[in-house]
């Protein structure tokens, strides 16, 4: 097999095909949106899609938001290098969503509006809550955006075989150009539609392989198993917990951290919440949680296959020679598997490969650039500075001023942060989620006494102190994977916050909460608890 | 109160008297659907979140066990993961099941009561 020089190589042999592919999908979805655009009138539209996307559609739509290309590609990935813990970050990302389906999505969907900070500023003094929540969810979002936009560079170069620098700040602008367009023009329609779009090329994609996978194994998973163990060189240990995360007791420490927060950071996504708002009914929202567990969990099933799969038929320097992290192991793999590099199969199933990786990073950046965008023009400017005094109009005006903004700041920090390892920005996005957003959200809804200063206190210091934490973590500093590997002023020893901030964001909202003079405003309370049960009132 | 909270904005075409929360929150049909809730999630999700930690704290700490071959090349740790899929999947059907059954109707029954100004 003549892996060695495959990926720069026929990724330059295929790229008419990929760029076809690419080409396809971005003209396709650019004219559903400018269809979804035409019919965005109000500020229900451009927000919340119009609030009629069934339990269906808004599953699929929720799958395309949170199957980011790290999980598609990154898992895989990981699989295919280190074997079972590359399998363990796909169970937190799964489990998480019984959160959200248990406590969050209904009562949210009862008695929110446009944002997040609907339900966060419900019973609260509206100004500075309404602050803290636009703050988070910017901050959240441009961490996990900047993860993709950088990612998104670094990948569709290599599947295009681009070396040169210009060529990859094009890819980032091209990018952040597409997916202002989706937002701007189709508002939450447009990206809803483009979401459902990705999400079943995603499944149609990883199906196909999956099932040429098995294929070759005559579906005998354990055979499929025992090759990629002996291909691997590490044997059975390979099929086993520890080689990733079981080094040391920091690494162990690490990986317990790192669970907490993807399954409590789930359900305190911004991008995610605000997906509930699109459908009409709190039982459309079960319905669509349902849906997404489904096809997330199967998703994930089968990037088992997929990495174990590449673990089996490929070269596993070749993999580490295409990328350090795996992340080309998934096209990698389908090129082999559809009849090698030299083959036409082979070139058909990695430009499809490629060009549904592509259609991933696209669809959710722009979920990511709507959420923090609607934030902005829903909780800053209309409630805050405008103290609720903005038309509809206006609102909209600002959110798509806000996207221009924010995607320009992404295309700009994704430019200079398109060498930096920024893959723990996805992970520490989750752990700021869980920390600031999570406790705020249970309070509010679950608890009686919930004050302002609590709610306050939570925010800020989830935020604070799980940002805090990274920046004096490895992530940033002091080790050859570091954002910066040339400086060393790292004193925190995880590189996820969440085992700490988490526990001390809950903490915080109940000691600003006991501690604080003012009385919760009980009226407003039974108006929230009333509404979030039962759907009274419901936009 | 900074500013009138969003559901009172001007666009808004609710009418502007406000229900009766207060009343509804203390009524004993609603304390019976707060109730429906609350015990079957809280409890629920304490247990799936420790049923998860457990899974997390076993791949740490006890690699022995977790590497036990089952059949082939199956082993426990596998068998593990796949067991929180499908526990994941199960909760979510039951809790869709009993939320149908218990809690619909329920808040269906105040909300009409209530007058549905949606």
């Amino acid at each position: 097999m003549s892996n060695y020089l495959l990926a720069a190589e026929s990724a330059s042999d295929n790229r008419p095909l990929i760029i076809t592919l690419f080409s396809v999908f971005v003209v396709a979805t650019l004219a559903i949106t400018v269809w979804a655009g035409r019919q965005t009138k109000d500020a229900n539209d451009f927000y919340a899609g119009g609030r009629q996307f069934s339990g269906f559609q808004n599953g699929l739509a929720i799958s395309g938001d949170y199957m980011s290309a790290a999980s598609f590609l990154g898992i895989a990935g990981a699989i295919a290098l280190s074997g079972y813990d590359g399998f363990l970050y796909s169970i937190g990302f799964l489990v998480a969503w019984l959160v959200a389906l248990l406590l969050v999505a209904e009562p949210l969907r009862n008695s929110g509006r446009y944002t997040m900070g609907d339900v966060l500023a419900y019973r609260m003094r509206q100004r500075p809550v309404r602050t803290a929540a636009g703050v988070s969810t910017i901050v959240v979002s441009i961490f996990y955006l900047l993860a993709q936009m950088a990612g998104a560079g670094v990948l569709v170069s290599l599947l295009l075989g681009i070396t040169s620098e210009a060529g990859k700040i094009l890819i980032v602008v091209l990018v952040g150009v597409v997916m202002m367009l989706y937002v701007t023009i189709g508002g939450m329609k447009g990206t809803t539609w483009v979401q459902m779009v990705k999400a079943v090329l995603l499944i149609a994609g990883t199906l196909l392989i999956t099932f040429l996978v098995l294929l070759k194994f005559n579906f005998n998973v354990s055979d499929l198993l025992g090759e990629a163990a002996k291909n691997s060189g590490m044997g059975s240990a390979f099929l086993e917990p520890g080689l990733k995360y079981g080094v040391n007791a920091t690494s162990k420490l690490d990986f317990l951290s790192l669970g907490i927060a993807l399954v409590l950071g789930t359900a305190g996504l911004p991008h995610i919440l605000i997906r509930f708002y699109t459908v009409p009914t709190a039982q459309a929202a079960r319905k669509s949680v349902n849906w997404a567990i489904g096809i997330i969990g199967g998703f994930y099933l089968m990037t088992i296959a997929l990495g174990f799969g590449a673990a089996a038929l490929l070269d596993h320097d070749a993999i580490i020679a295409s990328n350090k992290s795996g992340n080309t192991a998934a096209p990698l793999l389908a090129e082999e598997i559809g009849g090698g590099a030299d083959s036409t199969g082979g070139a058909i199933l990695l430009a499809v490969i490629s060009a549904v990786a592509f259609a991933t990073i696209l669809a959710v950046v722009a979920g990511l650039t709507l959420a923090s965008s609607s934030s902005f023009a829903h909780d800053l400017y209309a409630n805050v500075i405008r103290k609720g005094q903005a038309t509809q109009q206006e609102e909209i005006r600002a959110a798509r001023w806000a996207t221009v903004g924010i995607g320009t700041v992404a295309v700009v920090l994704g430019v200079f942060a398109r060498d930096l390892n920024v893959a723990g920005l996805v992970a520490l996005a989750f752990a700021v989620a869980a920390s600031a957003n999570l406790p705020t959200i249970l309070y509010s809804l679950f608890w009686k006494r919930f004050t302002t200063q609590g709610a306050l206190w939570s925010i800020y210091g989830g935020l604070i102190s799980s940002v805090f934490l990274v920046l004096f973590s490895p992530v940033v500093s002091g080790k050859p994977t570091s954002m910066f590997p040339d400086v060393d002023f790292h004193w925190f020893p995880l590189e996820n916050p969440g085992l700490i901030s988490i526990p001390l964001g809950f903490l915080l909202g109940w000691l600003g909460t006991i501690v604080s003079k003012e009385e919760p405003d009980k009226g407003k309370y039974a108006e929230l608890e009333v509404r979030s049960l039962t759907g009274h009132g419901a936009h | 109160m900074d500013t009138a909270p969003a559901s009172d904005r001007p666009d808004d075409q609710r009418q502007h008297h406000r229900p009766p929360y207060d009343e509804v929150q203390a009524s004993p049909e609603f304390g019976e659907l707060r109730t429906a809730h609350r015990s079957f999630a809280f409890p629920l999700t304490i247990a799936f979140v420790s049923w998860y930690l457990l899974y997390v704290l076993l791949s740490n700490y006890a690699g022995g066990f977790m590497g036990t071959k089952l059949v082939g090349n199956i082993n426990v740790a596998l068998v593990f993961g796949l067991a929180q899929f499908l526990t994941t999947f199960l909760i979510a059907w039951w809790y869709s099941r009993h939320a149908a059954a218990k809690l619909d109707p329920r808040a269906e029954a105040i909300k009409a009561r209530l007058g549905d100004s949606s």
